[in-house]
């Protein structure tokens, strides 16, 4: 029997791929449809028994991040995996299929007054989704991230054995915890069948507080003279004093804010900074820190609703192209993820700065400024050379301790740059895959190090 | 069994003068654990001072082929510390510094062997403290969290270790140094080697978040005629919305050993108490007491106590913190067990624990962390009757099969250790177990880290993918299985 006549064997829906069903430039020859644990694993073993690469999708919202595939034969499509078997409300906690959409499953849960507190900052992500790419989004300084959240998951392995961790109590510490291992795996180790999470009550208000930094940076020209005596004209650089200050009696507020977060769109103009409150007596809490932030930001104030930007990545358009047009799966998004510790606020956002200027300030920033994780967008049609200059500048002046990943560039600048840059257990994570995944036929190549 | 003859030669040549210790009588001292039922003298102990250390006893265990344990304060529950008398204990007491303090970035860095306590200790005059609370805080050890991934009272709304340790410096089982981070993309190998029981290396080095302490706290002790009132309660208090920072439970047992122990005042009568505890900003708590009274009220309490002060705080919490040591006053001998159900089936749980009750003719005095469903059933008996310490035994591993049947786990915090591996199948198929080996295999293929925990048939890892060879000893002699 041939593959193709294997895969349809398995009573499990097979179509031949087409243009739109391309990973990262890659394109599979089939696309399986299963709908449970099982019709994957079927999938799984005839992809073994024919020695067939597989590539795992849900919303297809990512599909474009990560490294190409070495090779993908079969694109295992869980979208038909979308029920949540089971919501016991009483318990806090929901077991939801992989191809569920966040979406999807907030409305579920908010018939029941709960949700999963992670803000996926891309719409139509699914759970599988952002499990394996580990996305989180504002109230991570709150509630974690979706590691955090994660409390069991059943897995099935490039030989087709399907294997669950965990459970569906918050509180288990029997056995190894496999859903950490799979968050962030970029579907390399196994492939995602469903995930049980904890949930939490829909806060009872929310309000936000908002307010401008007209400039985040401010540079200064001045002269330094060194140990010889001669004089240079430098540039000084300071965070704005505004920022300085407020960010950190934001976060260590007794007021417990859920989310701090920044908006700055171009490197040349003004940021905006927002602080969510929620629970009870949100709106009271969400004064007293407009009092707070007010005395640093004169035109800080309380909204009930978030400002338009919030809980979403950054998009740049191309010169000339309409809004909207820079990111999602059109193959030219080029997005950016920082992370840094609190205190280096002022080299964040200096490397920000700097590296802007690589592009010539077509640059937008955005994320956590407690939580500390940052997105930036580059438009669609930067220059590759420049998006692998614009990377190394950011990391040069980000810091030792600072990690900058390229989440998705188009292929031209991905082959000039290194996406992940360091990674501190690389070796162990290649053992880890060498076990899970012995003849790399689970999204080959996807991630750092040829993993 | 390897001789240790040479490797303890070799051992004392790596370390300290007095870092190795192979005085029987001595090596007796470290026996056992917090669960001193399961006892082994280990074959040599290590008292390293530095990572450096640590990896070089690893690697000269590696060389020669000696398994090791890792070994904290000693109070873990489980029998994850219980040597292994052809092997190393590894005691990392004298690795105790704090090694930086750094509250602009909320976050500590110590060695495995600071106490859980002392880190909150360090930090609480500036305002910050380390969340997780085990009941042993004041001597169990942050290397042993991390092996364990110790949680305590406020779990439920703060979350266990895992939540709170940002990065870990390891020894892994080949002996070289690495460093785990969640700044690191990728496989969060951090939250998988936290709770892995010893089983994937040793911690040298954690940094831990602080968290901010709220700015109230209100501490609320309700007392109910019967456990099914208080039960209520705490599912009435989680469907308005609140999560308190713990919601902990007693029944008439465990509060009668509770008196007798340490005299803790709570109502006469009482035939279950609840202990509520609300934090954050005093807006929000000052609106969930509003709630959490009225639901106790509501629910048949006939007495609610709320502390006024850190004192009567203290006073409430010591009888329940008391508890198990407690129920010594009361009974000869116990076991405290650990077993995790949906809070819903909380009910139906006790129930069928009071079944078991009355079929053994066992009591069980019943202490839990009702918000999260973690009951630690203290089972008592008299070790003197023939026949009742396997009775109670037997009652014992029945209420972990009640958790398993009712959707919850046979651990909640206690760990699997040597203590529970026999129940691990009772939770997880053979293909669920044998994956999880997978991660062990790529750790420790050699199975040296704390051999025979957790799992209660060790996966043999053969070579490195793409090698094979012929069956392995140990299966040939029935002792394991290959997969």
């Amino acid at each position: 029997m041939d593959a193709r006549d294997a895969l349809e064997a398995t009573g499990v829906a097979v179509r031949v791929a087409g243009d739109e069903d391309e990973v990262a430039g890659v394109r599979p020859r089939w696309v399986a449809l299963p709908e449970s644990a099982e019709e994957i694993a079927a999938v799984m073993r005839v992809c073994a028994a024919h020695d067939l690469a597989a590539v795992a999708t849900g919303g297809g919202t990512k599909l474009h991040w990560g490294a190409p595939p070495k090779r993908c034969d079969v694109l295992v499509d869980l979208c038909c995996m979308n029920r949540v078997p089971e919501h016991a409300a009483d318990d806090l906690v929901v077991r939801a299929q992989a191809g569920v959409t966040v979406e999807a499953l907030a409305r579920a849960l908010a018939e029941g007054g709960q949700e999963l507190a992670l803000d996926v900052p891309v719409p139509g992500s699914t759970i599988g989704g952002l499990l394996a790419t580990g996305i989180a989004g504002p109230r991570a300084f709150r509630h974690g991230t979706a590691r955090d959240l994660l409390i069991g998951v059943t897995v099935v392995l490039a030989d087709g054995t399907i294997a669950k961790s965990g459970g569906k109590v918050v509180k288990n510490v029997a056995g190894y915890d496999l859903g950490k291992l799979f968050t962030g795996s970029y579907g390399t180790l196994g492939i995602i069948a469903d995930a049980t999470f904890r949930l939490h009550p829909l806060p009872a208000a929310r309000a936000w507080v908002t307010a401008t930094v007209e400039r985040p940076v401010t540079e200064t020209p001045g002269t330094w003279t060194d140990e010889d005596g001669l004089t240079f004209e430098t540039l000084r650089t300071d965070l704005a004093g505004s920022l300085a200050t407020m960010v950190p009696a934001v976060t260590e507020s007794p007021l417990e804010p859920s989310a701090v977060e920044m908006d700055w769109p171009d490197a040349e103009g003004p940021c905006t900074v927002a602080v969510l409150v929620e629970g009870a007596a949100a709106a009271e809490r969400a004064k007293a820190l407009c009092a707070l932030m007010g005395g640093a930001l004169s035109d800080a104030q309380v909204t009930e609703e978030p400002p338009p930007w919030w809980g979403r990545l950054p998009e740049l358009p191309a010169r000339g192209g309409p809004p909207g047009t820079g990111g999602g799966g059109d193959g030219g998004e080029i997005l950016l993820e920082l992370r840094n510790a609190p205190s280096r606020l002022a080299e964040t956002l200096f490397g920000f700065l700097d590296a802007a200027r690589v592009t010539g300030f077509r640059a937008a920033l955005r994320g956590s400024l407690a939580a500390h994780v940052l997105h930036v967008a580059l438009p669609p049609d930067t220059d590759p050379a420049l998006v692998a200059g614009f990377t190394s500048q950011l990391r040069a002046g980000l810091g030792e301790e600072a990690r900058v990943v390229v989440l998705a560039a188009p292929a031209e600048a991905a082959r000039r740059l290194d996406r992940w840059g360091h990674v501190g257990a690389l070796p162990l994570m290649r053992r880890v895959k060498e076990r899970f995944d012995p003849d790399r036929r689970l999204s080959p190549g996807r991630f750092a190090g040829g993993i | 069994m390897p001789e240790l003859g040479p490797l303890t030669e070799r051992l004392a040549a790596a370390l300290p003068p007095d870092a190795v210790v192979t005085d029987p009588v001595r090596l007796r001292t470290y026996e056992c654990d917090g669960l001193t039922h399961h006892r082994a003298t280990p074959g040599v102990v290590v008292l390293p001072e530095t990572a450096e250390q640590v990896a070089a006893v690893v690697r000269l265990c590696a060389e020669h082929g000696v398994p090791f344990v890792a070994r904290g304060s000693g109070t873990g529950l489980s029998g994850g510390a219980l040597p292994r008398t052809d092997g190393v204990l590894i005691v990392t007491s004298r690795m105790r510094r704090i090694v930086e303090i750094d509250i602009p970035n909320r976050r500590a860095v110590v060695e495995p062997g600071v106490t859980n306590l002392a880190i909150t200790e360090a930090v609480r005059d500036q305002g910050y403290y380390y969340a997780p609370d085990p009941s042993s805080q004041q001597v169990c050890s942050i290397g042993g969290n991390v092996a364990e991934n110790s949680g305590g009272a406020h779990c439920l709304k703060y979350g266990f270790t895992v939540n709170h340790v940002l990065a870990a410096e390891i020894v892994t089982p080949d002996g070289d140094i690495v460093e785990l981070s969640a700044m690191d993309p990728g496989y969060d190998l951090l939250g998988a080697f936290i709770g892995s029981e010893g089983t994937l290396g040793i911690a040298t080095r954690i940094t831990v978040r602080l968290s901010r302490a709220p700015e109230a706290v209100t501490t609320v002790l309700a007392a109910f005629t019967g456990i099914e009132a208080g039960g209520r309660a705490v599912s009435a208090i989680i469907a308005a919305g609140v999560v308190p920072a713990a919601i902990e439970m007693m029944d008439a047992l465990a509060i009668e050993a509770a008196e007798a122990a340490v005299h803790c005042r709570y109502p006469a009568g009482a035939g279950a108490v609840l202990v509520v505890e609300l934090d954050g900003p005093r807006a929000e708590v000052e609106h969930q007491f509003a709630a959490v009274e009225r639901i106790c009220h509501d629910s048949g309490a006939f007495e609610i106590r709320v502390a006024a002060s850190a004192e009567e705080r203290a006073a409430i919490w010591k009888g329940r913190k008391s508890a198990f040591a407690a129920v010594g006053r009361i009974s000869p001998a116990y076991i405290v067990q650990d077993g995790v159900v949906p809070r819903t089936a909380l009910p139906r749980v006790l129930a069928g624990i009071d079944r078991l009750q009355e079929e053994y003719g066992i009591r069980v005095a019943n202490v839990f962390h009702a918000g999260d469903g973690n009951l630690h059933p203290l089972v008592l008996f008299d070790d003197s009757v023939p026949g009742e310490a396997e009775r109670a035994e037997t009652v014992s591993g029945r209420i972990l099969d009640l958790c398993v049947e009712h959707g919850g786990s046979i651990t909640g915090e206690h760990g699997v250790g040597v203590d529970k591996a026999r129940y691990m199948p009772r939770m997880f198929t053979d293909d669920d177990l044998g994956t999880m080996q997978l991660l062990r295999c790529a750790f420790d293929p050699r199975g040296l880290a704390n051999p025979g925990k957790i799992f209660p048939t060790p996966r043999l890892c053969g070579e490195a993918p793409g090698v094979r060879k012929g069956a392995h000893p140990l299966v040939e002699a029935g002792l394991a299985e290959q997969f």
